[in-house]
């Protein structure tokens, strides 16, 4: 189906929510396609082919909501999906906080983004690479002798956004991604682990072999991780995972969170919450970004901002909802935060950190979910290496880092220079001192 | 009445005019020259949900998804593609590209045959239109209502229904038919309590493959109950502990213990590929000789349950460990064969978009011996978790974590002081050796667990009876 006909199909759905009784309207319609093979153990496990569709509506009828989609784009499945909708809002109450965002928002000026990157990649080179990649995997150590396989990836979508301020916006993208798992083993004890790169142009992704290679090296390396003994240390944070501490920092300023009073950090706008060297800027503008996009997900016009200026707080994530429900101003966050960067604060990557922190804690991984957003409490299973006299000493597991996460933003010590280049959150290593290690 | 057959013909075929020849055709492409197995999966699902926020209804949305995949297999290798229109130039399309794996060559015509399923574990209703849409609403306005009534303390109640009617259609390399009608209902209840600037929430729920008949108001009293105690109980709570202790699991939602620490390592795939930390230990002891536990995907309405599983293959109760030796492993048809074995009815995917893998259904440890009461009075100094959240596992080093909700210290036997939420970290082979009482207080976690394992995520429940721990990390932060 061409993109003119997707415009079509949605530019019709809309003009029969409107005749309908539809007071506001918006539609949504993406098709996207792709393909996945894995490598396990030097043998093609899974070849995988995606194509799909999907159609979303939401309708305002006297200022109540109601919203349905399907993936079937026959003419009558589409008006049934519409016609679901607008009985929904005929039946939800009203909230003088619903609605479209308001018309002088929408985007007005297109950008190119570079975000369809398309390749010609083939089912069978991508088979190819993935053989690659996880046999590097298995050469980069001896003890590597098995592995969860090597994944290779690529995909293709298009999709059309339009509401009844006569806003139409479209997004044409792409994707590559390759990744390895692999698994080392001594004396019975079995480590896993793992490197990845995802990007939108087939030429932007790291060589595949050096992928299987480093994870190759991470699993040897974890093999004889010991237990801590319950302690207080500065912990630090690879750049691999650095950036989740982050999202819980976005997730908490998200205005959903804040107008349902779920959020460490309410009222808190001009305040410290960072040390003074710590800045955050989101670039919804991103080249090439994974969260890069000239319009909301409600057609609002997106612009580079700060959200942390010298560690204070300077703005929020909010959709036209939630601003109008805590009387402010859409963020063009609708759908979420764009591309976001945190700035380094030394010109240090993880190696010279390690060196200056002489001793402590260097989490590498994090498991489980144990993050409370309404108070901040953050309580995680990591594992990492012990850091003893500014060296690796040993690799551990089993422990856990906790501690809240208002005072953790605050006793964060060293932004590293080493951000990873994947993802939307690019930050390098974070050094905090004092938290809460639970081991033996 | 009609029989589930009829009605899933109705509903996934007829429209589109696809008959037994067609689905003999479709099938002898999947498993064409070479191919081994494969299969067909018709589905078509529809969704509902109801929000309630500020007192009041606002929100709801309806949707519906429907798709047919397509998967082919020779040795360990899996083709898999699908299509997400009926038209049948697209399913041929699709059957061709998932059985690209194999070269091309004749393929051959499979009769089409039925297998009868005994006693459904569930109805087949349509939960979405058992009731009246503005009894949905009534239903969370009472809840609300109930909530706000409880405690002045209460500032915000979130609380939502969902409800989902599912139909598949699966056809086998043999060219064995089966059909199911899967219904799913659940209610999640959020309830943000405030007293003096501190601030912290409580959550309950349930449900199961039912229609929402089962939410009376006594159940929507227990919710409410639920979701408020636990908030005001977290508003005293003191910093949770830090270090190796013992720790008493209550019964129900704790057994997330056993989907994490033990279910997942003995999943067919992980075993085959011995990726995990369980591979290599069958007839071995990995648990202490007072723990059986059990995967049991037959449970009347429970949310994990199915009447067949997505290989159509019916479900099974299958001992995974009794009295602390490893005897079986959950298998699909793809990883049993592999291994020598027969499927135990675990083979899921999430749609007819996803890979089929061994996954849990209902998984628990068996009731003991003891009273809880007397499981508690038996600790000296120590965590009592009664609650919990989610969980997460590394299947190979075998490490795992769940997240208490609500927890309180023991001391002297006594329950004193509510502490935060913390996470508790283990290794999985290890960690049920330490298990020295059992209650005898079997309960599974009230209907709202998901589980997710590569991208897929699929309803489950988890469950044990209050069980006490020996030795297991806290991670609080005091």
């Amino acid at each position: 189906m061409s993109q003119t006909e997707h415009i079509d199909i949605a530019s019709n759905a809309l003009s029969y929510a409107m005749k309908n009784g539809a007071e506001e309207a918006s539609i949504k319609l993406s098709t996207g396609n792709g393909f996945s093979v894995v490598s396990q153990n030097q043998a093609i496990d899974l070849v995988e082919q995606f194509n799909d569709q999907s159609f979303s509506i939401s309708v305002y009828i006297g200022k109540a909501i109601g919203s349905a989609s399907t993936n079937d784009f026959s003419e009558d499945q589409i008006q049934t999906t519409i016609d679901k909708a607008m009985n929904l809002s005929r039946l939800t109450k009203k909230d003088d906080c619903n609605g479209l965002a308001e018309k002088e928002l929408m985007a007005t000026e297109i950008r190119d983004l570079e975000l369809h990157q398309p390749s010609d990649l083939s089912i069978n080179k991508a088979k190819e690479m993935a053989l690659e990649c996880e046999a590097a995997a298995f050469d980069a150590n001896d003890l590597v002798v098995n592995s969860e396989g090597a994944t290779v990836g690529s995909y293709e979508s298009h999709s059309v956004y339009l509401n009844s301020h006569d806003f139409i916006g479209e997004t044409q993208s792409t994707g590559h991604n390759i990744s390895c798992v692999a698994i080392a083993e001594k004396e019975g004890q079995m480590e896993m682990d793992y490197d990845y790169s995802s990007t939108r142009g087939l030429d932007d992704l790291q060589d595949h072999v050096n992928i299987g290679r480093s994870a190759g090296n991470r699993a040897a390396s974890n093999l004889g991780a010991k237990k801590l003994k319950t302690q207080k240390a500065p912990v630090l944070f690879s750049p691999r995972i650095s950036k989740s501490l982050f999202s819980h920092f976005l997730n908490a300023i998200s205005g959903t969170s804040l107008y349902r009073k779920s959020s460490f950090l309410l009222d808190k706008i001009d305040e410290k919450i960072f040390p003074s060297f710590v800045q955050i800027h989101e670039n919804p503008h991103l080249k090439r970004g994974f969260a890069s996009t000239y319009f909301d997900a409600e057609g609002v016009q997106t612009n580079p901002r700060e959200l942390i200026q010298d560690g204070c707080l300077k703005g929020y994530l909010l959709s036209s909802y939630s601003a109008r429900r805590l009387g402010l101003k859409t963020t063009a966050n609708a759908g979420g935060h764009h591309n976001i960067k945190v700035e380094k604060s030394v010109d240090e990557g993880l190696d010279e950190i390690i060196k200056d922190m002489q001793s402590g804690f260097l989490v590498t991984g994090l498991i489980g979910s144990g993050v409370n957003i309404v108070n901040g409490d953050y309580s995680r299973g990591a594992n990492g290496f012990w850091i003893d006299n500014g060296e690796i000493a040993y690799p551990v597991n089993e422990v856990t880092v906790a501690g809240n996460l208002a005072e953790m933003f605050s006793k964060i010590q060293k932004i590293g220079n080493d951000p990873e280049t994947d993802g939307s959150v690019f930050c390098g290593s974070v050094l905090i001192d004092d938290l809460m290690i639970a081991g033996e | 009445m009609q029989n589930i057959e009829e009605i899933v013909r109705s509903r996934l075929l007829d429209p589109y005019g696809i008959d037994d020849m067609d689905l003999q055709t479709m099938l002898g492409q999947v498993v064409s020259n070479g191919i081994e197995m494969g299969d067909i999966y018709f589905q078509s699902a529809e969704a509902e949900s109801w929000t309630l926020e500020d007192g009041q209804v606002k929100k709801s949305s309806y949707s519906s998804r429907q798709g047919v995949g397509f998967r082919s297999i020779i040795g360990e290798q899996t083709g898999l593609a699908y299509s997400e229109s009926f038209e049948k130039e697209s399913l041929m399309t699709a059957a061709k590209a998932a059985s690209s794996i194999a070269k091309a060559g004749k393929s051959e015509t499979l009769p089409i045959s039925k297998r009868d399923f005994g006693k459904p574990y569930y109805l087949a209703d349509n939960p979405i239109l058992s009731i009246d849409d503005q009894c949905k609403i009534d239903m969370l306005n009472r809840l609300d209502e109930k909530v706000r009534s409880l405690d002045s303390r209460v500032k915000e109640v979130i609380a939502s229904l969902a409800g989902a009617h599912g139909t598949v259609l699966i056809l086998n390399q043999d060219g064995r038919l089966a059909t199911d009608i899967r219904p799913m209902v659940r209610l999640s209840l959020s309830v943000i309590a405030e007293d003096n600037g501190r601030i912290e929430r409580g959550t309950s729920g349930g449900g199961g493959r039912m229609t929402y008949d089962f939410m009376d108001d006594d159940q929507l009293g227990q919710y409410a109950k639920e979701a408020v105690d636990q908030a005001l109980i977290n508003l005293e709570a003191d910093e949770a502990p830090a270090g190796e202790m013992t720790v008493v699991l209550g019964s129900g939602w704790p057994g997330v213990l056993i989907h994490e620490a033990i279910g997942h390592g003995l999943e067919g795939d992980f075993n085959r590929k011995k990726t995990s930390a369980f591979s290599g230990l069958m007839g071995e002891m990995v648990a202490s000789p007072i723990c059986t536990i059990v995967d049991d995907g037959t449970i009347e309405d429970a949310r994990g349950s199915l009447n067949i599983d997505d290989e159509g293959n019916q479900t099974e109760r299958t001992v995974l460990i009794e009295n602390g030796k490893l005897c079986n492993y959950m298998q699909d048809n793809l990883n049993a064969k592999l291994m020598n074995t027969k499927s135990t009815g675990n083979g899921r995917r999430e749609s007819y978009s996803a890979q089929t893998i061994p996954r849990m259904t209902n998984t628990f440890m068996l009731a003991g011996e003891h009273d809880q009461g007397e499981i508690i009075e038996s600790v000296d100094k120590g965590l009592y978790a009664k609650n919990f959240g989610g969980g997460q596992v590394d299947i190979t080093s075998g490490k795992f974590v769940f997240s208490a909700s609500e927890a309180y210290l023991i001391e002297k036997g006594k329950l004193t002081k509510p502490v935060k939420g913390a996470m508790l970290i283990g290794d999985g082979p290890s960690a049920l050796h330490q298990v020295s009482m059992v209650g005898n207080d079997l309960a599974l976690d009230p209907g709202v667990g998901n589980c997710g394992k590569d991208g897929q995520t699929v309803p489950v429940n988890v469950g044990q009876p209050t069980m006490r721990i020996e030795k297991l990390t806290v991670g609080g932060t005091t």
